[in-house]
């Protein structure tokens, strides 16, 4: 006891300049960690309970049926949740990768260029963060009615493109991680928008875009609203909407909360993985665009 | 050199995202031309419902129909689905075929959204009962769609927990509120049954089975009358029996009703035909313990009951090929091959009078009780229904919000149906109805 105390002393003496607050930001930031996996563990653990033990079981008692699950979800329909699955990757990979183009693209343009309209155009957009996508949906419904894409793949990924929030994210990073003096060497140097775009700017910008490629995923990942509205085949549903038809299946059927948690369950993986392998771009090049100022 | 790799393979998945999305709008836009030059060749409809294995009994029909192929889409069903359907007909490009559940279908009707399919359907009038027909005429001459399933309700019972309380199955509302009182009183933890603010559906089938009235078309104008002396009546009796404290408040379908129902701390549920579906998967438990009996009655020796849930075939107004669409209609909810896979494959109760024939052995569930569907036709025979006005998700948005409050003890129960009928008159008024008064 003596001991440790003795110990922590010292470390307080030593790192008092750095931790003013001692403990409380670590148990904070736990106490925020238990409330977001919570809800994640409990999916976890419901999703290997059979339908005899979903609702009779203690909540946290781990149960048998995991994989009688995932094989009924795979038989469900004929295996349309793969469907499902593989259409959400290409919502949500094919939009994330648009939307990050276009949105570091703009941002770089924003932040390095002066032009007239430069700061009208970014007051536009940053009036577009305030309008909440869910209030667009039904306009953008009619609005591709009306040009006949409605039901098809575009009307779901052209939507999601345009996201005014990331390119606010990729001008301020652009504006912070691309020194004015490297852009005017290369331009001494004699090499055009283009090249500077591609080989100064956009290696830059990297660990910026990983970070709104991840959020755009993520986003549309979760969108339920639009693709809701913009889908009427069930062949071209995104997981969201898929696994909503099952929950509201009508009651003339048994409802089939087994397959929903365990499709929750399956459909968290590909973001976990994501996230897991997209992480270090995050950490590296830090010193990448380092000059002396 | 990172960056440069990673850009290749960006530019690689932002071609096949582009020809995925490209190859999938073209699908789109080629169907409904297709459609639409469809005097020679095969005529292709879409159709929008949440039967299970609805694809399945049109792969029957396609079979043997070459020239009209419809394709099913499988939707998250109910109120979802209207107010899907709502958007699609405004926006021009709705589904052919259309699952419409009877209270939603007026709203259609007001929306110009679906179709008069009188021409249509002269012969198979005399398939349905008078009942389930008036839910899709609205009480005009008109006919908006034909009738597919329907849910008369009935009462749900613990067969093995009345024994061992020692008590009989009540034949009146009295002898429940009596039962509830004494098993209550046996056990504080159990319940006879609950009062759920959640389901307007199930509140407007005991509301029927009193003789409501919440609706009527008079010539051109609504009349509404939801806080008429039936619905109050049964409003203070549920309510008297909430505030006692020998009914539970707590809603249908949640985690803890599933777990009351299982764990037998729940002894009854007043509930439609479908039933079976729910408590299999929700109260796997209590398989063989169940059994049906007709509703209480509001005064001995009477024989009635409402309608909870249940849907119709509609087709919509702006559909290119509305006769082939009603011929469709027509053998789904008719033909004795189809009511009969509606009976199988999608575990549907259907609303044709033939469809009995169908339904053969009890389901699994209930397998305790070889009689099921004999007791349910006895108690369909009896059900009675009452006119859908426009704006039934305005009534049933109220109903949840005013009896969430009675429940609580907050207001009372007839305050919450006072509520339910100004919302919904003030509603008719702003969208521009004619109210008689």
């Amino acid at each position: 006891m003596a001991v440790t105390t003795g110990t922590v002393a010292r470390q307080r003496t030593l790192r008092r300049p750095l931790r003013p607050y001692g403990v409380a930001p670590t148990a904070i930031l736990l106490l925020g960690a238990v409330y977001c996996l919570l809800p994640v563990s409990w999916v976890l653990i419901a999703a290997t309970k059979s339908k005899a033990e979903l609702f009779s079981t203690a909540t946290f008692a781990p149960g048998t049926g995991l994989a009688a699950n995932i094989a009924d979800l795979a038989a469900y329909r004929g295996g349309v949740f793969w469907l499902w699955m593989l259409n959400t990757l290409i919502y949500a990979g094919g939009g994330a990768l648009l939307s990050t183009a276009v949105s570091a693209v703009s941002g770089y343009t924003l932040a390095k260029y002066r032009f007239r309209g430069r700061n009208a155009i970014f007051n536009v957009l940053i009036g577009g963060i305030l309008v909440p996508s869910v209030v667009l949906a039904i306009p953008q419904y009619v609005l591709f009615s009306s040009i006949g894409l409605a039901g098809s793949y575009w009307s779901v990924l052209l939507p999601q493109i345009l996201h005014p929030y990331s390119i606010y994210l990729a001008r301020v990073y652009a504006g912070a991680a691309i020194p004015d003096s490297l852009l005017e060497a290369g331009r001494i140097d004699g090499a055009g928008h283009w090249l500077l775009l591609r080989r100064v700017a956009l290696p830059l910008m990297l660990p910026g875009m990983v970070t709104i490629f991840l959020f755009q995923f993520v986003a549309i990942w979760n969108n339920f609203l639009l693709p809701f509205i913009m889908l009427g085949d069930d062949h071209t549903f995104p997981l969201t909407v898929g696994l909503y038809t099952l929950l509201a299946a009508g009651s003339n059927q048994p409802a089939l909360y087994n397959l929903i948690i365990t499709g929750a369950l399956v459909s968290l993986i590909p973001l976990i993985a994501l996230f897991l392998t997209m992480q270090r771009y995050w950490r590296t090049d830090l010193s990448s665009g380092a000059v002396k100022s | 050199m990172r960056s440069g790799r990673l850009a290749v393979a960006g530019a690689a998945a932002l071609a096949l995202a582009l020809s995925a999305g490209c190859s999938g709008g073209s699908r789109e836009t080629a169907a409904p031309t297709a459609a639409q030059t469809s005097a020679a060749g095969p005529v292709t409809l879409s159709y929008w419902s949440w039967v299970p294995n609805m694809d399945k009994i049109v792969a029957v029909w396609n079979k043997a129909h070459p020239d009209i192929q419809v394709s099913v889409s499988k939707q998250a069903g109910g109120d979802d689905a209207a107010a899907k359907f709502l958007t699609a007909a405004k926006a021009g490009n709705p589904p052919d075929l259309i699952q419409a559940e009877y209270q939603m279908l007026p709203s259609f009707v007001a929306a110009d959204a679906v179709a008069d399919l009188t021409a249509g359907t002269t012969q198979i009038k005399g398939e349905f009962g008078e009942g389930i027909w008036g839910l899709v005429t609205l009480g005009t001459d008109a006919v908006y769609a034909i009738p597919q399933d329907s849910g008369p309700m009935m009462l749900y019972y613990r067969k093995d927990l009345f024994d061992k309380y020692g008590v009989q199955v009540p034949q009146t509302w009295d002898e429940y509120a009596e039962a509830a009182r004494k098993v209550h009183k046996a056990d504080p933890k159990v319940y006879l049954g609950t009062f759920s603010s959640k389901d307007p559906g199930s509140f407007a089938g005991l509301a029927q089975q009193a003789g409501a009235q919440w609706w009527s078309i008079q010539g051109e104008s609504w009349k509404v009358a939801i806080d008429d002396d039936a619905t109050k009546k049964v409003a203070d009796y549920w309510g008297g029996l909430v505030k006692e404290g020998v009914i539970d408040g707590q809603p249908y379908f949640t985690p803890e009703w599933n777990k009351a129902l299982n764990d037998g701390t729940l002894l009854t549920w007043p509930s439609a035909v479908w039933g079976p579906g729910v408590l299999s998967s929700n109260a796997p438990k209590g398989k063989g313990k169940w059994a049906i009996a007709p509703l209480p009655q509001w005064s001995a020796g009477e024989k009635a009951t409402g309608f909870w849930g249940g849907s119709s075939t509609a087709v919509a107004q702006k559909s290119p090929n509305q006769a082939a669409a009603t011929q469709f209609a027509t053998w789904l909810n008719t033909d004795p091959e189809a009511l009969s896979l509606l009976v199988t494959e999608g575990a549907v109760y259907p609303a044709a009078t033939k469809g009995g024939a169908a339904l053969t052995s009890a389901p699994d569930y209930f397998s305790n009780q070889p009689d099921f569907w004999q007791q349910t036709a006895d108690i369909s025979a009896t059900a009675r229904g009452f006119t859908f006005g426009p704006d039934v998700n305005v009534t049933y948005n109220a109903f949840k919000d005013a009896f969430d409050k009675a429940v609580q003890g907050t207001s009372s129960f007839s305050d919450a149906v006072k509520v339910m009928q100004e919302t919904t008159v003030a509603d008719m008024q702003k969208s521009g109805f004619q109210l008689a008064q």
